[in-house]
C-alpha cells in the first residue's frame, strides 16, 4: 500500500535543477534510504517531503492526501537535520520537549516521554545542558531525540549518524531499525555511506545528479547494479572495458587481447562493454590455476579479510578474500586468478563510459 | 630555554600608552575639570568664585523646572527605543529573509540616512512637520484640521526615531545572521506555527541584538542635542539643550557642568542596570 508518493517532483533554484523527475512510492512502515554522493539532491529531496523547500513541478502525497502545498508545521513528520538545528536557548530536555509542547502532551506524560527518548540515545544524564554544551555526536543524538519523541508517522533523517562512532552507530542503527519494525515509522534516512545504506534498509534509492537511478533492495543493488558508477559506489568493484565478441553460441568479452568468458545473449558482437565484478567474487590460485595470470603488487590485513591488489595483463584489480587462519600469497608472488562468470556482470552500451 | 621571555616587559606599557594618552586628555581631564566647576560658586556679578559649594546640585534637584526637563529626557529617550524596538526588530528580520539585491538595496535605505548630517535631517523634518509642512497639507487635503506637530514631543520623537533606527537594526540583524535558518525550520516541523516558531525560537535569539541595540539608541537619545534644538524650540528643552543654554545664553557654566554630571551618572546608571539585566539574560540563554 503507497503510504508516501512522489510524482515526477523536480526542484529548481534559478537555472540549477538540484533535483530532476523523482518519482518514488514508499509503503508502510518501509525503511528506504537515499544514497548518493555529496551534492546530488539528497538533502533537497527529503526536504520537499518535510514541506521546507517547495517543488518547482510534481506532487507529493501521503496517505492518500495531497500534501505538496501543505504548511511543515501540519504535515506531522519527525525530521532530524544534517545541521541539527537544535534550539541553541533551550536545554537538551528543552529541545526534546518542544515537539509534545506544540501538541500540547500534558506536562507528566511530556516529562516522561522525554526521559524516554533521552535514555533510548543514552544521554540522560545531560537533559540540563545547553546543545553547545554537547559534543557534535551527542548533538547529533539529541537531534534524533527531538524527532522520535513526537512519534511520528514519518521520520525524515538527514545523515542522522555521521557523527558518532562505530560502536554508537551500530547501536543507534539497529534502535532506528526496532522502532520501525515495532511502531511500523516509515523512515527516510540520506546517507552517503554505502555500507549503513545496505545494512539497515529494505530498499535503497541511488541518487546522481538530482535523478533517481536505481531502488532496490540492498541485496539486488549490490548483485545487480545498473550502471558503473552505481557499481563502484555500492561497494567496491573491478570495472573492464573492452569490446563483446561471439562465436557461435559462445560469447566474450575481448578486454586489451584477452578473451574473458560471460553470458550475455543480447548484446551484438563489437559492441564496447564494460565488465564489473566484485573483488570478493575473485578467488586467489596458484600460479596456473586460474583464468587470469598476476602478480601480487600489494597486500593489505583488514583484520577478517586480505585485501590483494594484483597486477594482470588486463589492468590492477583489487581481490578480497576471507581471512581463514593462514597466511595467504606474499607481495611479489605469481597468482591465479580465478571466478565464475555468473558473478561477472556486464553493464552495456555507451552508459558504462559514465 | 626559560630566556625566551618577552625582554622589553614595558612593550605593553608602550604599546597602549598613545591610545591611554588620549583617553586620559580628552576624556578623564576635560570630565574632572567638568566635575571640579560643577563645586564652584557662581556669581552673576562677578562669575565663577574659587569657593567650594552644593548649592548648584541643590538647586537642580530641588528645582521642578530641571526636574520637568529631566523628567522629560529620560521619557522622550525610553519611548524613542521602545518605538526603534517595536519598528526595527520586524524590520532586521524581514531584512535577513530578503534575497539577495533587494536585501543589499533595503540595508543601504536604512543606513543611507547615516550618511546625511543630523543636523539636515533634522531640517528635513522640521520642514515636513511645519505647520505648513507637507504633513498638514496631506491632512488638510483629506479633511482633518492642522495639527501642531513641531515644537511638540512628538515631532523630537518622529526625527530621534529616525535618526536611531539604524543602531537597532544593525545589531539585531547581525544577531539573525548568526541563527542557523533551519533551526527555525525545525521549530515548524515539530508543529509550531510561523508566530510560535517567531516567538519561542527566533526571538529568544534576537533578544540579545535587541538589548544591546536598545541601550545605544536609549544613550544617545537622552544625550541628543541637534533634534531636540531644532524641533523642540526655545521652550521644550531636554538634558543637552539646557546644559547648552547654560553654558552660552545664561554665562552659568557651573549650573551647566553640574546638570552635564548629573544627566551623565543619571545615564550611566540606567545604562549599567540594563547592561547587567543585558549579561544575567545572556548567561541564561546561552548557558
Ligand atoms: N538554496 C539553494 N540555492 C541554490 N542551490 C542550492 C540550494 N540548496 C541546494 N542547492 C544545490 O543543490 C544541490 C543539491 O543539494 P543537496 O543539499 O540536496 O545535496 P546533498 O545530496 O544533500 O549533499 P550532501 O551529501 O553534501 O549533504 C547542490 O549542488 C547544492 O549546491
Ligand atoms: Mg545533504
Amino acid at each position: 500500500m503507497a503510504f508516501l508518493t512522489l510524482e515526477g517532483v523536480s526542484k529548481e533554484f534559478g537555472t540549477f535543477t538540484a533535483v530532476r523527475d523523482v518519482s518514488l512510492t514508499i509503503d508502510k512502515g518501509e525503511f528506504v534510504s537515499l544514497l548518493g554522493p555529496s551534492g546530488c539532491g539528497k538533502t533537497t529531496t527529503l526536504q520537499m517531503i518535510a514541506g521546507l523547500v517547495e517543488p518547482t513541478e510534481g506532487r507529493i502525497s501521503l496517505d492518500g492526501r495531497d500534501i505538496t502545498r501543505e504548511k511543515p508545521n501540519r504535515r506531522g513528520l519527525g525530521v532530524v537535520f544534517q545541521s541539527y538545528a537544535l534550539f541553541p536557548h533551550m536545554t537538551v530536555a528543552q529541545n526534546v520537549a518542544f515537539g509534545l509542547e506544540m501538541r500540547r502532551v500534558p506536562q507528566a506524560e511530556r516529562d516522561e516521554r522525554v526521559r524516554d527518548a533521552l535514555m533510548l540515545v543514552q544521554l540522560s544524564a545531560f537533559a540540563g545542558r545547553y546543545p553547545r554544551q554537547l559534543s557534535g555526536g551527542q548533538r547529533q543524538r539529541v537531534a534524533i531525540a527531538r524527532a522520535l519523541v513526537i512519534a511520528p508517522p514519518v521520520l525524515l533523517l538527514d545523515e542522522p549518524l555521521s557523527n558518532l562512532d562505530a560502536k554508537l552507530r551500530e547501536e543507534m542503527q539497529f534502535e532506528l531499525r526496532r522502532i520501525q519494525r515495532k511502531v511500523g515509522t516509515t523512515t527516510i534516512m540520506v546517507t552517503h555511506d554505502q555500507a549503513e545504506a545496505l545494512s539497515i534498509s529494505d530498499r535503497v534509492v541511488v541518487m546522481e545528479g538530482g535523478r533517481m537511478t536505481q531502488v532496490d533492495a540492498p541485496y539486488r543493488l549490490y548483485e545487480q547494479p545498473s550502471n558503473a558508477f552505481i557499481s563502484s559506489f555500492v561497494g567496491k568493484t573491478n570495472l573492464l572495458a573492452g569490446t563483446w565478441r561471439r562465436n557461435g553460441t559462445s560469447s566474450a568479452a575481448d578486454i586489451g587481447g584477452v578473451l574473458l568468458e560471460a553470458s550475455a545473449p543480447e548484446i551484438a558482437a563489437g559492441t564496447p562493454v564494460t565488465l564489473s565484478i566484485r573483488p570478493e567474487k575473485i578467488l586467489v590460485r596458484d600460479a596456473g590455476a586460474g583464468r587470469l595470470e598476476g602478480r601480487v603488487a600489494s597486500r593489505f590485513f583488514l583484520g577478517s579479510q586480505w585485501l590483494f591488489t594484483v597486477e594482470t595483463p588486463i589492468g590492477t584489480m583489487t581481490v578480497s578474500t576471507p581471512n581463514l587462519g593462514v597466511e595467504p600469497a606474499t607481495e611479489g608472488s605469481q597468482v591465479g586468478l580465478d571466478w565464475s562468470p555468473d558473478n561477472m556482470r556486464i553493464i552495456a552500451g555507451t552508459a558504462a563510459a559514465a | 630555554m626559560m630566556t625566551s621571555r618577552s625582554p622589553i616587559p614595558s612593550a605593553p606599557w608602550l604599546l597602549a600608552g598613545p591610545g591611554a594618552l588620549f583617553f586620559f586628555g580628552l576624556v578623564l581631564l576635560p570630565l574632572a575639570l567638568t566635575v571640579i566647576l560643577s563645586f564652584q560658586a557662581y556669581d552673576h556679578s562677578t562669575g565663577i568664585q574659587s569657593t567650594f559649594t552644593l548649592s548648584h546640585y541643590v538647586t537642580v534637584v530641588t528645582d521642578g523646572y530641571y526636574l520637568e526637563i529631566f523628567w522629560r529626557t529620560l521619557r522622550i529617550a525610553a519611548l524613542t527605543t521602545l518605538i526603534c524596538a517595536a519598528i526595527g526588530v520586524p524590520e532586521a528580520y524581514i531584512l535577513s529573509r530578503m534575497r539577495d539585491p533587494w536585501r543589499s538595496v533595503f540595508l543601504l535605505v536604512i543606513i543611507g540616512p547615516l550618511l546625511v548630517s543630523v543636523v539636515v535631517r533634522t531640517f528635513g523634518w522640521s520642514m515636513l512637520l511645519g505647520s505648513q509642512g507637507l504633513v498638514n497639507q496631506a491632512l488638510q487635503l483629506v479633511g482633518f484640521a492642522p495639527a501642531r506637530i513641531l515644537y511638540t514631543e512628538t515631532a523630537i520623537v518622529i526625527a530621534l526615531v529616525h535618526v536611531m533606527l539604524p543602531f537597532m537594526v544593525i545589531p539585531v540583524w547581525t544577531a539573525l545572521q548568526k541563527l542557523d535558518p533551519m533551526v527555525e525550520a525545525a521549530a515548524w516541523t515539530l508543529g509550531a506555527s510561523h508566530f510560535t516558531a517567531l516567538r519561542r525560537v527566533v526571538m529568544p535569539q534576537v533578544t540579545l541584538g535587541m538589548l544591546s541595540g536598545s541601550l545605544i539608541v536609549f544613550g544617545l537619545s537622552a544625550s541628543a542635542f541637534a533634534v531636540p534644538a531644532l524641533l523642540g524650540g526655545r521652550r521644550l528643552k531636554m538634558a543637552a539643550t539646557l546644559v547648552y543654554d547654560e553654558y552660552l545664553q545664561e554665562l552659568n557654566w557651573p549650573l551647566g557642568a553640574t546638570i552635564a554630571i548629573i544627566v551623565l551618572v543619571a545615564n550611566l546608571c540606567i545604562m549599567l542596570a540594563y547592561n547587567r539585566m543585558v549579561e544575567t539574560r545572556a548567561r541564561r540563554t546561552l548557558g
